[in-house]
């Protein structure tokens, strides 16, 4: 036969093996060009120098066990401490007998952190009382009083301590931040000259600045009957801090949305707070996230310097560890990397949650 | 230890604002305070080896904490009641000045113009130290004034570098300083020859050096250029805490000096059959009545040695040749075997 049947289709080829599969992929992702081959090739070859020896040091060499930094090698990482001190750096100074208040609290603050930032949870009207509560729950249960043993909030410390601050900061400092955004596009003179003059003055000045004014000079011009507590000034100065940043942040968003949004609204009968709630802040909020959670989680690392005022937060028990004569000298990289990746797990799922909430949000607009 | 500027600012901040302010505030009796409080309030180091540090359980210890507590045993019988207080070397002053706390026991150096100038007491030196140099045997350098061209790791903002500065310039001699931010720091830059030699406090070197994997490969060269005598510090004007301050630190160096330790020190102690030596005698209580001319009960030396030991126990146990930080007495040694350690008479 000279002619094939036509009457038939041509069955499926697959596409060409460069276009498709694990061979594809790389070849669009990885080696699409003599440049991207070349970074590629740079790329694998410092991971290959790095990752090697470090999963070696941190791991493989690495000393587990042991009573003090004699017992490591010095070859690899020296672990040993953490048996010991794993407790320190999470409660700090807090007595032990009372650590399943700290972790009451923790396990409490899922589900109260979950009604808040997820939508549809089921039982989601009483879980939202429930978070309105919490704060009030953590500061009994970690505080004490009223049947439970009062503990000094100069025993908190350790990792409870950065989420104590940064938790309590995080939470107020949107509020004021967007009470502040508000003030400072007000038309009425006196708010605005004051979110103004307090903005531009926190954010003139460090906040280590800030705090050892709050823990030092405050004293000395208070009467020594009148101790406020130290940790409360901290989380005072923290959240006026964060504040000032985040109205900016906000202001931001704010001057974004067009002024037609708030003439329709004002045609439509609403007041100010109605249009700001119902009409400006929601699109407004939306547009700030990125900078909103990039303020939480400065604010976040800010809380390591608590040491400042004589609190050991994780960084400051870490540093303890350091200077221990049993361990100084042994686990300088160890004791700060550790640290390192307790923050990195918090400011990464900060921001995972942010990127989150902005591809949800979008989707709804659309 | 090491005055830093910043420690020198927070002096300028507080002749500024804080002296007119600590004047109209008349503190009541240091020792009914405490009394009152039954808890003695400590201001000490934010973690120094061998001075104060946390050990696995959690619990301050350390030199200076020493101090402390045989204070807290002297003045309220229990060497428990203690609230301490971590300060910088930024806030240590100011807290002591405030009524934060009741005695600053954190390796603070002595000097004219804190002990004059900013209104506190020092009520004596615990601890003589001073500026030194760390350096490779390999360098074939053995004294200090042979560093002429040297590079030198030096941690910044710190009064060791102008000690460091003058230093050689007092002896004719160009140095490359290698500017370092924390003690941690400056191991690795000197590890890493970045530097030729390292300078700090004696002591700290000392500890550093005790770290390396060879420690027998360097030395602290024998020049010392510069004198920081540490010891506790009390508010100006409360002669009566100062006193039971300085004779509770004068009471452990007389103890090592009376032979009188943690073990024997009950034994001693007692009327009949205890020490014949009255000047122990009169230490621990057993005879005249200097506890009732501090304000405090006969055996306050006794429960204060009872409670840490003496001198030589404190120093063994936090940083002598036992301990990881391995230090020699040196000039803490008592003056009767070598050292500069000197209490007045109990008498």
């Amino acid at each position: 036969m000279f002619f094939r049947d036509q009457s038939e289709m041509l069955p499926e080829r697959p596409a060409p093996i460069t276009e498709v599969g694990v061979i594809g992929w790389l070849r669009i992702n990885l080696f699409s060009s003599y440049g991207n081959a070349a970074l590629t090739l740079v790329s694998l070859a410092l991971l290959v120098l790095i990752i090697p020896p470090f999963v070696s040091w941190g791991l493989i060499d690495a000393q587990f066990s042991g009573d003090s930094g004699a017992a490591c090698s010095g070859i690899g990482a020296c672990w040993a401490w953490l048996d010991q001190r794993l407790g320190q750096f999470f409660y700090g100074f807090y007595p032990a007998d009372a650590h399943w208040r700290v972790n009451v609290t923790a396990l409490l603050l899922v589900p109260a952190l979950l009604y808040v930032l997820v939508d549809n949870l089921p039982g989601a009207k009483f879980g939202r009382w429930f978070s309105y509560v919490y704060p009030l729950l953590a500061a009994y249960l970690l505080v004490g009083g009223f049947g439970l043993e009062v503990i000094s909030t100069d025993k908190f410390g350790g990792f409870m301590l950065n989420m104590v601050v940064g938790l309590t900061g995080i939470v107020l400092s949107l509020p004021v931040g967007i009470l502040l955004a508000l003030g400072r596009q007000s038309r009425l003179p006196v708010i605005r000259l004051l979110s103004i003059t307090f903005i531009e003055a926190v954010r003139g000045v460090p906040l280590i600045t800030l705090l050892f004014v709050a823990i030092v000079l405050l004293q000395l011009f208070l009467p020594p009957e009148v101790s406020l507590d130290q940790l409360l000034r901290v989380i005072i100065m923290v959240t006026l801090f964060a504040s000032a940043y985040m109205a900016e942040v906000v202001r931001g968003g704010l001057q974004a949305i067009p002024k037609g949004q708030i003439e329709g609204a004002q045609a439509v009968g609403l007041g100010y707070w109605q249009t700001m709630r119902l009409i400006v802040l929601p699109q407004a909020l939306r547009i700030s996230i990125p900078g909103i959670v990039n303020t939480f989680i400065g604010l976040f690392k800010d809380t390591t310097l608590v040491i400042i005022i004589g609190l050991f937060d994780l960084l400051g028990h870490a540093r303890l560890l350091q200077t221990n004569p049993d361990w100084i000298g042994d686990v300088d990289h160890e004791a700060y990397l550790f640290s390192a990746a307790v923050f990195f797990v918090i400011c990464f799922l900060m921001s995972r949650y942010s990127v989150s909430l902005e591809k949800q949000l979008s989707q709804d607009r659309h | 230890m090491i005055a830093t500027t910043r420690r020198v600012l927070s002096c300028a901040v507080l002749a500024a604002f804080a002296l007119p302010g600590i004047m109209g505030t008349a503190h009541g009796a240091t020792l009914d305070d405490v009394r009152a409080a039954d808890e003695l309030k400590c201001g000490i180091n934010t973690g120094l080896a061998g001075f104060a540090n946390t050990d696995d359980a959690g619990n301050w210890v350390g030199f200076d904490v020493d101090y402390c507590k045989a204070l807290a045993a002297a003045v309220l019988g229990d060497a428990s009641k203690i609230q301490y207080v971590s300060l910088t070397g930024k806030n240590r002053f100011p807290a002591l000045q405030a009524g934060e706390i009741e005695v600053l026991a954190r390796n603070t150096t002595w000097t004219f113009s804190r002990d004059v100038d900013l209104g506190l007491t020092f009520v004596g030196v615990n601890y003589y130290d001073g500026q030194g140099f760390l350096g490779p045997k390999s360098l074939g350098v053995s004294s200090a004034t042979e560093l002429d061209g040297a590079s030198v790791c030096i941690q910044t903002g710190t009064t060791t570098e102008l000690n460091l500065a003058d230093f050689f310039r007092t002896h004719n001699m160009a140095y490359e300083p290698v500017p370092i931010e924390t003690n941690s720091e400056a191991r690795a830059a000197y590890e890493a020859d970045r530097c030729d030699v390292y300078t700090s406090d004696a002591s700290g070197l000392a500890a550093t050096k005790a770290t390396f994997d060879n420690p027998d490969d360097h030395m602290v060269l024998p020049e010392i250029i510069s004198k920081e005598p540490l010891g506790p510090v009390v508010r100006q004007g409360d002669d009566q805490w100062a006193d039971i301050t300085r004779w509770v630190l004068n009471a452990l160096i007389s103890a090592e000096e009376l032979g009188v330790t943690q073990a024997n020190v009950e034994a001693l102690a007692q009327k009949d059959g205890g020490s014949d030596n009255p000047e122990v005698q009169r230490l621990l209580g057993s005879e005249g009545s200097m506890g009732a001319m501090l304000g405090l009960d006969a055996d306050w030396a006794a429960r204060a040695i009872m409670a840490v030991g003496n001198y030589s126990e404190i120093f063994e146990r936090h940083l002598g040749p036992d301990t990881r930080l391995g230090l020699e007495r040196g000039l803490n040694a008592l003056y009767s075997a070598g050292g500069i350690l000197y209490s007045p008479p109990f008498r």
